[in-house]
């Protein structure tokens, strides 16, 4: 692109600007990964580009490489189909379209299929409605991205910038163009030529395809003159490009380029029919000049009352730009000079380009124009005029241009806003009303002088308050007011004394001027209250994404100031392990948009580029996606749906929207960089955890293991020698051995169970205290000789729980309590129920807790006193913790106050207590 | 008991397993027949007229449930399961084709001896229970009359509780799942409705038990079913 080529200095040694350097580096970097195009260009239908390409893809067949024919139009000649022999053809996709099934090249077949080489003809194709892409050109750009090599065929009237001068040589306009950038791109162009008189022969041979219906149009544009100036813009585009590939290499071989000084060029564009042409002009020059273009569009509050349908024409027209390579900005100012002025300095522009002047004679002479004062202060800048094609007046048809319909969506008329403009007039009249009342009242004592002030006062009242027509409004009414009322004669609007018409005329002029005054000094106000609104929108979220700790909350955030923002429900997209986009499991936001399409998502988040409704890809879509983007690798997706889609495509709200979107990904590399850190760090500590396990466990279970292979061992070997007595001690420490072990794995097993994830909770609705009787009988043995107490309301609810698991937190509870208090010391059981929770507690009178540590006993192989006869690995309490956090409720420890431990679990009454059909109480 | 020397055949994979239940119980006067296969387990229940039956569930050739079936297909004498710990759904599945009651591994031969004990009464008593009187400890339940009494005293029961009380009686230190008691008492469309039986077991308890919390009657198998105690 020329703009990249430009250099910004000029170029004093002979070594090339590094920069230049790498950004050549990273062109062909991209481009080794991208397929190749190339391009079989011709001036006209007609002179054999299908015909070249099939030829040259024939060859390309006969050196072996995988060639596949995507689509190629034959048009019925017979030389063309019989090329097609032996080729492989891509089957078309069929697309039904009000009524008519139009054959389309299948693009998503071709990415499958993906050959080394595929044909695709006519880049200029508009793709039927439906399509992912509404254009061919696009098509190919995503084959290419897809590294596939492509063939295509195009005409030099299909070429955006030539589009404007082709339509004045042949008078027939093209609607299908490809932007030049493609072009431009190409890594091959293969000048497909015939002479004029050869093609015209051939036509009237009947070899060239011509439709039926056109034929009279197109006999009219296949004139001999024609035919030579299409044939020049041809020769000469292809000239131009081997320009190109001239200075390219020379860049590559250190050649000392003559660079001019970096000029920038920039276009001014009004909402005129002139714009479009202005801007291919702009782009053309800057071709020339391989300078950087800027397209600006200065918005004046007089511009800005102008219908919506014509602002986003002129968005559309900005967009054409950026399309053809150029800069484009919206400058909002007061007045257009100024602006203009300002905004070249600012970038070092060199070259102006922009319309002639719309007035003429004596209204330029009196109120200026843009382009006198610009000339006449732009010392340093050159500006050049462009003339209106004929036929052209000023003013006429002023939206003609616009050839595309803007993306749907776009226009919607605000309902809300034309009331409040209303309303805004009727507060002029009452004003103005109000005057005259005070006037009625002051008049006979008060001059008629003195009378035009209060009108004023209430001119400049309604001017600051509602703008500038309700103050010109007033203006009149105050005018008419004051002849009708206080002018002799009274109650007629004639006035008799010649000298009141100078007051009356004087007083409208100067009601006037302060209505245009003050109606520019609202917008500025407003201009700049908007920009500042912005900033601090944009300031109050970087605040607080930069406060985020997580994803979820970041994207909370992003929410919130997005809606707020854009007026869009939305919603970020994060891929999953496979890096499928998935809709987001989170609690729904007020904000957040309820359903979208995750195959338009997917392709977005695949190709770094936004695309739904308003843009050029799947416009069909309902909502708009953009990339989130974080060191140019994709990180998620946004998704939003605009009640306005101005809120998102205006120029400044896109820019906007985009630094949002930076932001926002900053926040989340930064949080993610934070997680995988803590990620190392748990790594780290279940690596100490895994030591622990080992060592614990090979101790605990080696002690009873010698235990058992010692008794044993003994009672086979020294059988004779033993009493009944030793016998049954031996035995007795076995048994006692073998139980202990026993327990020991069980509770490995459990945890290692519950760590894995592997259990899934059989939940159920339980009477809490059959859940504690069964432990205690099961228990009996152990409790022994204590008192153990249970103390639990009547009408406590069924929880729904795993019975199984919640019997073994008790189990674990009570053991632990009895094991760690004196024999004979009172055990409690207690229970309480509020409306969310149920609350048990197993209460001991035991030494209690060491302080600091009622957290820490919860951890795995933690004992409170680690090396006391009481042994085991301390799973107990880990096991208990692990089963009330998968059933949603949490565990606590603490020390009573009178001595001895409370262990404390809750458990959440998720669920409404389930039905029953009970019979009368008995 | 000893005179009578019951018959018990073991259907057990494990060698060690085995030679502990022969030792074990043929010291306490049992006369033991093994089986190592399930298949082996049916023509050893089939020829040596058993009066009891251990079966583990685990066994290399066929589904312990299936066994349960088979020998219900013909017998009702009792049958006790072995299982490994945590497999509650197989030993649910075996329950509810008709075995009796279960013991998990590892157990003590105490353990053992106790339920084997009460299921060899359970099988003796079984017929003769059906509109008599029952009673156990300081509860008595009249069947004919359908009247219930705790020390003498008469409790007053509504139909679905003294219904659940009479099929536990009738199968009184038998395990009961709680798919059979649902069943029996609610009828087939509550068979899921386990919160049903879990309600009207803690009214029954409120009713019979001296301290609820701590049942001595009306028994939790947990996560398995309930059982009278006999």
């Amino acid at each position: 692109m020329a703009s990249e080529r430009n250099n910004h200095a000029p170029m004093i040694s002979d070594r090339p600007d590094p920069d230049v350097l790498l950004a050549k580096v990273e062109r062909e970097e991209a481009k080794a990964r991208r397929g190749r195009l190339k391009i079989f260009f011709g001036a006209v239908a007609g002179v054999g580009k299908t015909y070249a390409m099939l030829e040259a893809a024939r060859e390309r067949r006969a050196e072996g490489i995988d060639v596949v024919v995507g689509l190629v139009e034959t048009h019925g000649r017979k030389e063309t189909a019989a090329l097609l022999e032996g080729l492989d053809i891509l089957p078309t996709r069929s697309v039904e379209y009000r009524g008519a099934t139009l054959r389309e090249f299948d693009l998503d077949g071709a990415l499958k299929r993906k050959p080394s080489i595929l044909l695709v003809d006519e880049l200029a194709h508009a793709n039927a409605p439906g399509s992912r892409h509404p254009k061919r050109w696009q098509d190919v750009e995503e084959l290419l991205d897809a590294g596939i090599n492509v063939y295509t065929t195009l005409n030099v009237q299909h070429l955006e910038s030539l589009n404007d001068d082709v339509g004045q040589i042949a008078g027939v306009r093209v609607w299908e163009t490809v932007p030049d950038t493609v072009f431009e791109r190409a890594d091959e162009v293969e000048l497909v030529d015939l002479p004029p008189d050869e093609l015209l022969g051939r036509l009237k041979e009947g070899k060239v395809y011509l439709p039926e219906q056109a034929q009279h149009a197109v006999e009219n544009f296949f004139r001999k003159g024609n035919l030579i100036a299409l044939r020049e813009l041809a020769l000469r585009q292809t000239a131009s490009r081997v320009d190109a590939e001239m200075r390219h290499y020379r860049e590559g071989h250190a050649i000392r380029e003559v660079w001019q000084v970096g000029e920038r060029i920039l276009v001014c564009i009004g909402p005129t029919p002139l714009a479009e042409r202005l801007v291919r002009a702009g782009k053309r020059f800057a071709m020339a000049l391989r300078a950087e273009w800027i397209v600006a569009y200065v918005e004046t509050p007089k511009l800005q009352r102008l219908p919506a349908a014509q602002r986003d024409a002129v968005l559309r027209i900005l967009r054409l730009a950026e399309q053809l390579g150029a800069e484009a900005m919206t400058l909002s100012a007061a007045e257009m000079s100024t602006a203009i002025l300002e905004f070249a300095r600012e970038r070092n522009v060199t070259k102006i380009v922009m319309g002639k002047p719309t007035r003429r004679g004596w209204k330029r002479w009196l109120l200026g124009s843009v382009t006198d004062t610009l000339i006449s202060e732009a010392h340093d800048v050159n500006v050049y005029l462009l003339g209106r094609p004929h036929g052209a007046e000023p003013g006429d048809g002023k939206l003609s241009l616009f050839r595309e319909a803007p993306p749907p969506g776009l226009n919607e008329p605000s309902e809300a806003g034309r009331r409040i403009q209303h309303r805004r007039y009727v507060w002029a009249v009452l004003v103005t009303a109000g005057c005259t009342l005070t006037a009625k009242f002051l008049f006979g004592r008060l001059d008629l002088a003195n009378l035009v002030m209060v009108y004023l006062l209430g001119v400049v009242f309604v001017a600051v308050r509602y703008g500038r027509g309700p103050s010109i409004l007033a203006s009149i009414l105050s005018v008419a007011a004051l002849d009708f009322l206080f002018v002799t004669p009274f109650y007629s609007f004639t006035v008799s004394d010649t000298q009141y018409l100078v007051t009356l005329a004087g007083m409208l002029a100067v009601a006037m001027v302060i209505s245009q005054l003050m109606g520019n000094v609202r917008y500025q106000a407003r201009v700049a209250a908007h920009r500042e609104r912005r900033a601090t929108v944009l300031y109050a979220m970087s605040r607080e994404l930069s406060a985020a700790r997580s994803e979820g909350e970041i994207v909370r955030i992003a929410a919130r100031h997005i809606h707020a923002e854009f007026g869009s429900r939305n919603v970020i997209l994060f891929p999953d392990a496979t890096g499928r986009l998935v809709y987001p499991r989170e609690k729904r936001l007020d904000q957040s948009l309820p359903g979208v399409d995750l195959s338009v998502a997917q392709w977005v988040y695949d190709h770094k580029e936004r695309a739904g409704q308003g843009t050029h890809t799947l416009a069909g879509a309902q909502a708009v996606y953009f990339p989130v983007v974080s060191e140019s690798q994709a990180i998620g997706v946004l998704a939003m749906r605009p009640a306005n889609l101005r809120r998102i495509f205006l120029p400044e709200q896109q820019k906007l929207l985009e630094t949002f979107l930076n932001q926002i990904a900053h926040a989340l590399e930064r949080v993610r960089l934070a997680e995988q850190a803590r990620a190392a760090a748990v790594e780290m500590e279940a690596e100490r955890l895994r030591n622990s396990l080992l060592s614990s466990i090979s101790h605990d279970l080696r002690t009873p293991l010698a235990t058992i292979v010692g008794s044993a061992s003994t009672l086979v070997e020294q059988n004779e020698a033993l009493n009944s007595q030793d016998r049954q001690n031996l035995g007795r420490a076995i048994f006692e051995e073998a139980v202990r072990m026993s327990n020991l794995i069980a509770n490995i097993l459990d945890m290692a169970k519950l760590e894995a994830g592997a259990v899934k909770l059989n939940r159920q609705w339980h009477v809490l205290e059959e859940l504690i009787g069964t432990v205690l009988n099961r228990l009996e043995r152990h409790l022994k000789g204590r008192m153990v107490s249970v103390r639990l309301p009547r009408n406590l609810p069924l929880i729904y729980v795993d019975g199984v698991m919640i019997e073994q937190v008790l189990a674990n509870l009570l053991e632990n309590a009895a094991k760690y208090t004196p024999p004979g010391s009172p055990i409690e059981i207690t229970a309480e129920a509020s409306a969310f929770t149920v609350t048990v507690s197993v209460l001991d009178r035991g030494p209690g807790i060491p302080s600091g540590k009622e957290e820490k006993v919860f951890e795995k192989f933690s004992s409170i006193h680690p090396e006391s006869a009481q042994s085991g690995v301390g799973l107990g309490l880990a096991i208990c913790r692990s089963i009330v956090e998968a059933h949603g409720g949490w565990i606590r420890a603490k020390n009573r106050g009178t001595g001895g431990a409370v262990f404390t679990f809750i458990l959440p009454l998720e669920q409404a207590q389930p039905s029953l059909e009970l019979e009368a109480a008995g | 008991m000893a005179d009578l020397a019951p018959v018990v055949v073991v259907i057990e994979d494990d060698p060690q397993m085995r030679r502990f239940l022969r030792t074990g119980l043929g010291a306490q006067g049992f006369q033991v027949f093994e089986a190592a296969t399930g298949r082996q387990g049916l023509v050893e229940a089939g020829v040596r007229k058993p009066d009891l039956v251990i079966l583990d569930l685990g066994l290399p050739d066929l589904d312990g449930v299936d066994v349960v079936k088979a020998l219900r297909a013909w017998t009702r004498l009792p049958i006790l399961i072995l299982s490994a710990r945590g497999a509650e759904q197989d030993k649910i599945e075996a329950l509810d084709a008709g075995a009796d009651d279960y013991l998990v591994k590892p157990f003590g031969l105490g353990e053992l001896l106790a339920r084997l004990r009460v299921a060899l009464r359970h099988a003796a008593l079984a017929p003769a229970a059906q509109g008599e009187t029952f009673s156990t400890g300081n509860l008595r339940v009249d069947l004919q009359r359908r009247l219930v009494y705790v020390d003498d005293e008469e409790i007053h029961l509504t139909p679905i509780q003294y219904r659940l009380l009479a099929v536990l009686v009738k199968h009184a230190g038998k395990v009961l799942t709680h798919r059979q008691l649902l069943k029996e008492v609610w009828g087939p469309a509550y068979v899921d409705h386990a919160h049903y039986l879990r309600i009207y077991m803690s009214q029954l308890r409120q009713k019979l038990e001296a301290d609820p919390a701590r049942p001595r009657y009306l028994l939790t198998e947990s996560g398995v079913g309930y059982r009278l105690r006999a």
